[in-house]
């Protein structure tokens, strides 16, 4: 590079120095930003085509649009909720790590998901909350601690042959039995290949004095008798059993290996054999998590897990900045740990806190790529968010420039308050 | 410098009385036990997602619709890196992934260039409405793109821009660059005008005081943009979705049509969003000071 001296300008007093410098940036700014910020504009009061002049009527549309509503609906919940939670979140536990010694690590591992795509971060959620308990963890841990608590039936789906009805008590049998009967309680709807391995052939038990006895087994061989117990039909072991006299049960068992079962001691009046619920009920496959009631919230959790360690880190900076003595002091005058937060920290914070919300807000109002990729595309139009539907309406299936326009300049109108904020902020660090 | 302070803080009795010291120190040991039992659970909690999309790439794709993640513990025999070699072998998704360095590379070092060029001029040479342009440099932070979509676009599709990498590239680098313009004048404001005015007194151009005095102190601030730039435009799915074709499109754009079938595409899914994930992981563990000063400062984007 040429030395050059420069005579006839002063230091600094060199306005036209600055038009090479400032081209390239400006030419790209100006035709790529804002040169369509005004194109877009006027583009949102002309019709679909563009051709013709509407006026209002993309916006009006836009603000009658179900699928548009219901993007704002979830837009004023995600902000409502979204930001607030991570400032929150982010706050206690910035706090927090100030008392370990890891402080940097566990920063580290919380501000990973910032540098992966919205795209994986989506794919990983996904995954998440996957329905089937046998891909998605958050259902195979529901189904876990569910089956804790209330195990699962054995014989899902199992019901009686004939003679039974259908009751939120269980199955019970149409006709009373009495001591010295014996009952059949053939069952079908359940797969031979899933009868536990110790059942061993029914067979039909012969009355006993005094007692009720009776079998159940699965009545479903290759040319058997309906209803009867053919050779190769085995019982079917553990099935509960009640014996109901005037509503109360009276009496309960289990049956054994062969699926026979025995009162000893039914009473003189009649009975009614019952086989309860539990026996039957379908496994617990854990909640519809991708679905339409929860999946506006599953997406936010998918958030919260991408934007807390912002928050963390954020909030942890200002915290260093907070003089230790004015926490000392408070600490030396008795004050305990919470109102020590609640009274010193969290005030000298609110002004690192509010940058942290806006910031928080603007990303929110332009969330996207978690809708597009978390929400079935079933569920989509009860996820929708107006920058996906501002996509949906301009490139997807929409193909509407006009109303895709008006949508932009909504959203545009939405963050400019952030807009102020960032130049009133600006100004103030300058003076 | 935390931990520090805070064991000052335990060693000392809060008052005179000496019980009330051992209770303090009791309370707080085992305050402190809880805390660090938390946020470790909280930690391995953040961890388990990741987590769970690694094993799941490293697992076929029977293996992946019969069983969940976790059944690895019990039979770690079915990993296998046959996943990865079936999606390198796609001719579509490597080169898609390839696209992806086509695109982020130039439009990192396009912005840098014309960002670093811009602010110097912001902050040192003298200009009218040079306080104008700043603000509204910083009223651009925050423009959300899709008020850009449509006309450029438009203007895509006259210029044969449409559907290439180069399109892509521009529009990055049209919304890069306020933030990265902010950024960069913000630093180059705060070296020390002596700096400047020794330079400019011994007869250097501009061009040489940017060059030779300017760029080599704002070293640490230039590499937080690059890194952070170069994520932002490699994690990009909107802007790739509207302006690329099929043969521009990154990783993000190219594994979109997988997700009808979630379910059964797993194994294709979570190997390419790992695969996606590698270079990203990698800038931030290798440069991670940078990229958090990056994003702490872009906060507002």
């Amino acid at each position: 590079m040429r030395l050059r001296v420069n005579v006839d300008a002063a230091p600094g007093r060199s306005p036209r120095q600055a038009i090479p410098f400032l081209l390239p940036a400006l030419v790209v700014l100006a035709a790529l930003v804002l040169y369509p910020l005004v194109f877009s504009l006027v583009r949102s009061f002309f019709d679909a085509s563009g051709d013709e002049f509407v006026g209002l009527r993309n916006y009006v549309d836009t603000f009658t649009d179900p699928r548009t509503l219901t993007a704002f609906r979830n837009n004023v919940l995600w902000v409502v909720v979204a930001p607030a939670a991570v400032t929150g979140i982010g706050l206690v536990l910035a706090v927090l790590t100030e008392r370990i010694r890891w402080a940097t690590a566990f920063r580290l591992v919380l501000f990973m998901p910032m540098a992966i795509s919205l795209f994986a971060s989506g794919i990983i959620f996904r995954l998440v909350y996957e329905e089937a308990p046998n891909q998605g963890v958050v259902n195979a841990v529901l189904v876990g601690v569910h089956d804790v608590f209330s195990p699962a039936s054995r014989y899902p789906g199992a019901r009686p042959r004939v003679g039974y009805a259908a009751t939120e008590a269980g199955f019970t049998a149409v006709r009373p039995s009495k001591a010295g009967d014996t009952v059949s309680l053939p069952l079908i709807g359940f797969s031979p290949q899933d009868v536990p391995p110790q059942a061993v052939p029914a067979s039909q038990p012969t009355a006993g004095a005094g007692e009720l006895r009776g079998v159940v087994w699965l009545d479903v061989s290759v040319g058997g008798n309906a209803g009867k117990v053919d050779p190769v039909e085995r019982g079917l072991p553990g099935i509960a059993v009640e014996a109901v006299r005037d509503g109360q049960v009276v009496a309960r068992t289990t049956t054994g290996d062969d699926g026979r079962f025995t009162f000893p001691d039914p009473g003189s009046a009649d009975v009614t054999v019952r086989l309860p619920p539990e026996n039957f009920a379908l496994p617990f496959r854990g909640l519809t998590w991708l679905g339409p009631s929860f999946i506006t919230p599953v997406i936010i959790s998918s958030w919260i897990w991408i934007m807390t360690g912002f928050a963390i880190t954020f909030i942890a900076a200002g915290l260093s900045a907070i003089p230790r003595d004015a926490l000392e002091a408070a600490r030396v005058d008795g004050a305990t740990e919470w109102q020590v937060f609640r009274r010193v920290t969290v005030p000298l914070l609110s002004p690192v806190l509010l940058v942290v919300f806006v910031t928080l807000v603007i990303n929110v109002l332009k969330i996207f790529e978690l809708v597009f990729v978390i929400a079935p595309g079933s569920v989509q139009s009860e996820a929708n968010v107006l920058a996906l539907q501002m996509w949906q309406v301009s490139f997807g299936t929409g193909g509407d420039q006009g109303a895709g326009s008006a949508l932009a300049v909504v959203l545009l109108l939405l963050v400019a308050p952030a807009v102020l904020f960032n130049i009133r902020r600006f100004r103030r660090e300058r003076s | 410098m935390t931990p520090v302070a805070d064991e000052i803080r335990i060693d000392v009795p809060v008052s005179g009385a000496p019980g009330r010291g051992v209770l303090t120190r009791l309370g707080s040991k085992l305050g402190n036990g809880f805390v660090q039992l938390l946020l470790t659970l909280i930690a391995l909690f953040w961890l388990v997602p990741v987590f769970g999309l690694l094993v799941a790439s490293l697992r076929d794709e029977s293996a992946n619709t019969g069983s969940g993640w976790w059944t690895v513990f019990t039979k770690p025999a079915e990993l296998t890196l046959s996943n990865y070699a079936e999606l390198v072998a796609n001719k579509a998704v490597w080169q898609s992934f390839l696209n992806t360095f086509y695109i982020a590379v130039p439009a990192t070092v396009l912005v840098v260039v014309m960002a670093s060029l811009a602010s110097y001029a912001l902050a040192w040479i003298e200009f009218p409405g040079r306080e104008t342009l700043t603000v509204v440099v910083v009223g651009l932070l925050v423009m959300p793109i899709q008020v850009a979509l449509i006309p450029v676009a438009k203007l895509f599709g006259a210029l044969g821009l449409f559907g290439t990498i180069t399109g892509v590239v521009l529009f990055h680098v049209a919304f890069g660059l306020p933030f990265a313009i902010f950024l960069l004048r913000n630093f180059f404001t705060g070296i020390p005008r002596d700096l400047i005015e020794a330079a400019r007194m011994d007869g250097a151009t501009e061009w040489v005081i940017f060059k030779r005095v300017v760029l080599p102190v704002a070293k640490p601030a230039i590499a937080s943009l690059t890194i952070f730039q170069f994520l932002w435009v490699w994690n990009d799915m909107l802007v790739a979705l509207v302006f690329a074709d099929q043969d521009s499109a990154p990783i993000t754009v190219a594994l979109r049509a997988q997700l009808r079938q979630f379910g059964t595409n797993i194994d294709l899914l979570a190997t390419g969003a790992f695969l996606s994930m590698v270079v990203p992981l990698g800038v931030f563990l290798l440069f991670q000071k940078y990229f958090v000063q990056g994003v702490l400062a872009g906060s507002t984007k």
